[in-house]
């Protein structure tokens, strides 16, 4: 919709939301990739480069939290205070929402609000277990033989739950404007009052 | 109850919480759980084949490129301390007398395959060709796979579950599995199986293998090695 007059775009999502979003995706993507190569018989054999795969997914997941480091020392602190407090609280308008009922949403709906705290579990389960791996190796006293297993959960869950946001934010018709709000930052005032309308009134009116 | 039913809940925190303490214990529970699981899922990965690895195989390599078999070069030789050296071809690597063994691999970092069906030559009918001095005390295992390479005494190498593999699962070993051939020690972690060999080299001391020099044991026994205990 980028036909939509600015006056009718409401901030959705700030430029420090974004860029955790978008390291976030990034770095989700190259580690599934490569370690899907390491992982499936088929592709390893496709790509027999492991150590060189190896590397690129472990100094990936160096790179993740270094950048999200520089993303909370130099972005907008205040502003991902705000979206932690939002995400751990559901009000009786979410709990509803969890019941299969429809009743306005927030900024973000409760589905949004779960996603994102998986998201943020599974990525510190990830970083643990995939330190075990990688240490392990070094130092058998950090070998713990589920670690891998664990890790391996992590993905097959992580993967439907991407497909699923894939879908959600990429085709399906009635969410895909949502794309907008974390590419541009803004979304359509008339989606907004549609999927999030407690959010857009209030926006609206302040 | 003192929540009102409009008080926001801190549902949020909770159930971050509730998935870290799920995932940490994970690493205590995994294990047996996966173990209840293995009739399910290793039906799956018989259905799936190499597509997924579920109760399945992984592939490890340690180098840039995983080697290729090609049946017109491939030699294995077996030299050191030997009364004759050999130098078998693939074909007559096959027709010495044939072993079959089905028996449970175990890799290090935790997962299993149950039931493998091998089939393949037990060293002592290829060192019977080669006839060992009485000075040679072990075999070192080389890989094309350079550098990999391992260890068993002969004592370990002539144990009755212990074979040269070349076919895993009723088919000629795979390139991903170390084609041509690879040490099969059912009793011991993946790592002692050297995979695509292409030398066995007797030798008076059992020297360290690729991932011994890496801090992991040299006898490799599943459940009483490497930090495991029976």
């Amino acid at each position: 919709m980028a036909t939509t007059p600015e006056s009718r775009r409401l901030p959705r999502f700030g430029r420090t939301e974004r860029a955790v979003h978008w390291v976030h995706a990034t770095a989700f993507v190259l580690l599934l990739v490569t370690g899907l190569c390491l992982y499936l018989p088929s592709l390893s054999e496709l790509v027999s480069r492991r150590p060189l795969l190896k590397g690129i997914h472990i100094w990936t997941a160096v790179g993740w939290a270094v950048a999200l480091v520089l993303i909370f020392l130099f972005g907008d602190r205040g502003a991902l205070r705000r979206t932690a407090r939002e995400i751990d609280r559901f009000d009786a308008d979410d709990r509803a929402w969890l019941r299969r009922r429809h009743p306005p949403q927030g900024r973000l709906n409760a589905g949004q609000k779960l996603n994102a705290i998986v998201t943020a579990a599974f990525a510190l389960l990830f970083a643990l277990t995939g330190f075990f791996l990688w240490y392990g190796e070094r130092d058998t006293r950090f070998r713990l033989p589920n670690a891998l297993l664990v890790h391996d959960w992590l993905m097959y869950v992580s993967f439907i739950l991407f497909m699923g946001h894939l879908y959600l934010s990429l085709l399906y018709p009635k969410t895909r404007h949502a794309l907008s709000g974390i590419t541009r930052g803004w979304v359509d005032e008339e989606w907004a009052m549609t999927h999030h309308r407690k959010w857009a009134e209030e926006v609206r009116d302040s | 109850m003192t929540d009102s039913p409009d008080e926001p809940r801190r549902y949020g925190r909770r159930a971050f919480l509730g998935l870290i303490a799920g995932g940490v214990s994970a690493l205590a529970w995994a294990g047996p759980a996966a173990g209840i699981f293995a009739p399910v899922t290793s039906q799956f990965s018989q259905l799936l084949g190499d597509l997924l690895p579920i109760g399945g195989w992984r592939i490890y390599t340690v180098s840039g490129s995983m080697p290729l078999f090609d049946e017109r070069i491939w030699r294995l030789e077996i030299t050191g301390l030997v009364e004759r050296p050999v130098s078998l071809t693939y074909e007559q690597l096959r027709n010495l007398p044939r072993a079959e063994q089905v028996t449970d691999f175990h890799c290090v970092t935790g997962w299993s395959v149950p039931k493998v069906r091998w089939a393949g030559v037990r060293f002592a009918d290829l060192l019977a060709l080669a006839r060992p001095k009485a000075s040679a005390k072990a075999i070192r295992f080389v890989s094309m796979e350079n550098p990999y390479q391992d260890s068993l005494t002969l004592e370990q190498a002539l144990l009755p579950d212990v074979m040269l593999g070349y076919e895993l699962d009723g088919k000629a070993l795979s390139r991903p599995h170390g084609a041509p051939a690879r040490v099969v020690i059912p009793e011991m972690y993946g790592y002692k199986g050297v995979k695509w060999l292409t030398r066995m080299e007797l030798v008076d001391h059992q020297p360290s293998g690729y991932w011994e020099g890496l801090g992991y044991d040299q006898n490799a026994w599943v459940g009483r090695s490497n930090g495991y205990h029976a």
